[in-house]
């Protein structure tokens, strides 16, 4: 029986009261004001007036702009997760060996990572990237033409995903933590009955790295949806060519701050605060068909 | 001889058939293994090696010659002029506004993650879970639905143009590290605990004297990676500090950019290369916290 004495939880309450603090004033009350003010039209100099639900009918009615950074988000987001997991999930594989190299390996894997969200590495994307850059260079030394990456909105947008999948350091370790943990005498008991790497890799590796796969899954989808840095310096704040690298965020960023709809951007929060909710709830509801847990077979 | 253990990745992408028991493929396996992850890595690499070298370059020559790697001769002035600066400040001016900044916040957002994460281990009281389940929640938030309010609320109060909307939240904790740091405390043996409570030591000296020294590995990560963000950190001074005596090394570089026309792009790289020299420099100084800090993290999750 636990004992919660008065003493006890006024000490509880004071460790951790900066927490719940912060959790009030940055991010509930916040909300709150959020919430309010998508429902008015509100510029930071006159008093918010309300609206009812103007802002979310002119952004699923009548803001083109709106639509269009949906759809870049969406194929920024399902285009640019599953190939930054997979190669992820590819790059654990291959260094999950006895070498001696695999720290330093490791290292220089997750090096981009780490630097990935500085304003250096987007300027660095960007300069690649141009009409003269190395990639157009290594393109027409293959052969092949040179493209546009600034001219053509979808080109712009792989020059983001391409990116975003260049960072995938830190969901590699992540999976390289859970190869670990398999033990390889499921392997050997696998061999022994004949199976083959790929039956191998479906029927032990995939299964029993599924929690870690949803939850990296989740994670990254969750900070996908908000990437800002790099659309914002590689399009130079525009989101442009043809607002092919307008993601949400930064569209979000720009009616706020730039043309000061503070109401309209509350919406724009709210609706995607809520997608990402039903999304992760979906994720977990469906997690139940494909992801595995160990401990479940002996209950 | 006994047979080495096979590694797990034998049925790996590295060979994509069962081992062979030949002799010769045992001799060229590793070799080759070698060459082709190495090879990958240096493909990773290749564009910050790119922007190094590049920035030794003289700045009308960079996209001319971006298909060779060195120079052709090596202008260290790139660097200086670099440094000089943009809109009236050098590049150590921002790099000192950065440090302010970086330093503060990391103090503030490990002391107060550690407190709160000591409390949510270690301390029974009424509603604890349902103030963890909170945090995780927190953890998972999408920060852009407070990014308007919290612009609002920091106007109000006066707070536009100094770092305070920057550096005061964290003095709040961080969720992820507060997650970090309670599954850390959590692999502390609780006898120890009870063994210094007998002895009459409070919840805070046993929280100072005994925990913390014993969490000091999840400490260093939460710092090292409290530096990254704020460090690299680009929305926050982008929306609060608006005088470029204020500005950090992330709006340096953006004002770079900005100017592009005046392709000053060796100074530019220069100094992106000076950004990131102080990352690059810690990552590899602690890599294994890094590494151990991700890799349970994500495990635990």
């Amino acid at each position: 029986m636990r004992n919660h004495s008065l003493k006890a939880n006024l000490t509880g309450y004071a460790f951790i009261s900066p927490f719940i603090i912060g959790f009030l004033a940055f991010t509930l009350i916040p909300m709150f004001i959020s919430l309010y003010l998508s429902f008015t039209s509100y510029n930071l100099f006159s008093p918010p007036r309300w609206v009812g639900f103007n802002n979310f009918e002119k952004m699923f009615t009548g803001d083109p702009k709106y639509w269009s950074s949906v759809k870049v988000t969406l194929y920024y987001v399902f285009i640019g997760v599953p190939l930054r997991l997979t190669f992820a999930l590819f790059v654990a594989m291959i260094l999950n060996t006895g070498s001696k190299m695999i720290g330093t390996y490791r290292t220089i894997y997750y090096l981009p990572s780490i630097i990935g969200g500085s304003v250096a590495v987007s300027i660095m994307w960007r300069n690649i990237f141009s009409e003269q850059g190395i990639v157009n260079g290594l393109l027409m030394a293959l052969g092949a033409a040179p493209v546009q990456w600034f001219g053509d909105p979808g080109a712009a947008l792989s020059m983001l995903i391409t990116l975003s999948v260049w960072q995938f350091g830190s969901s590699m370790l992540i999976f390289l933590a859970g190869l670990k943990n398999i033990s390889p005498e499921m392997y050997e008991a696998a061999s022994v009955d004949g199976a083959h790497p790929v039956r191998k890799f479906f029927s032990i590796t995939l299964p029993l790295l599924s929690p870690i796969i949803l939850f990296n899954l989740i994670m990254q989808t969750i900070s996908a949806f908000m990437t800002f840095v790099p659309a914002y310096i590689i399009s130079k704040g525009e989101g442009g060519p043809m607002d092919g690298t307008m993601l949400y965020s930064l569209y979000l960023f720009r009616q706020a701050f730039m043309f000061n709809n503070m109401g309209y951007a509350s919406a724009m929060a709210w609706v995607m605060l809520i997608f990402i909710g039903v999304l992760t709830l979906i994720l977990f509801k469906t997690s139940k068909m494909w992801v595995f847990y160990e401990s479940e077979g002996g209950r | 001889m006994a047979e080495p253990k096979v590694p797990v990745s034998e049925y790996g992408a590295m060979t994509g058939t069962r081992l062979q028991k030949g002799a010769v493929w045992r001799k060229v396996k590793w070799p080759i293994y070698h060459i082709l992850v190495g090879a990958l890595a240096l493909l990773m690499l290749y564009p910050i090696i790119w922007m190094f070298f590049s920035s030794f370059k003289e700045s009308r020559t960079i996209f001319t010659t971006a298909t060779t790697l060195l120079p052709a001769e090596w202008i260290w002035s790139n660097y200086v002029t670099g440094w000089q600066g943009i809109g009236g400040y050098s590049f150590g001016h921002y790099m000192w506004n950065s440090l302010v900044i970086v330093v503060l916040s990391t103090l503030g957002v490990v002391i107060s993650s550690a407190l709160i994460a000591f409390g949510f281990a270690r301390l029974n009281f009424v509603g604890r879970n349902f103030w963890f389940g909170v945090m995780m929640v927190t953890l998972m938030l999408p920060h852009d639905v407070v990014l308007v309010p919290q612009y609002i609320i920091f106007t109000k109060l006066g707070w536009l143009n100094t770092i305070n909307p920057i550096v005061i939240p964290q003095f709040f904790g961080a969720p992820f590290f507060i997650f970090l740091m309670v599954q850390f405390i959590r692999t502390i043996p609780k006898e120890l605990d009870e063994a210094a409570t007998i002895d009459g030591c409070g919840k805070f000296r046993l929280f100072i004297q005994i925990i913390m020294p014993l969490i000091k590995a999840s400490l260093a990560t939460a710092a090292i990676f409290s530096f990254y963000w704020r460090w690299e950190d680009l929305l926050g001074p982008v929306l609060y500090l608006n005088s470029p005596d204020k500005y950090t090394v992330s709006m340096g570089l953006k004002m770079f950019l900005d100017s592009e026309s005046a392709s000053n792009w060796g100074g530019m790289f220069a100094m992106s290369m000076v950004s990131l020299l102080p990352v690059i420099l810690v990552f590899f100084l602690f890599q294994k916290h890094i590494v151990e800090g991700i890799s349970s993290s994500g495990i635990k999750g």
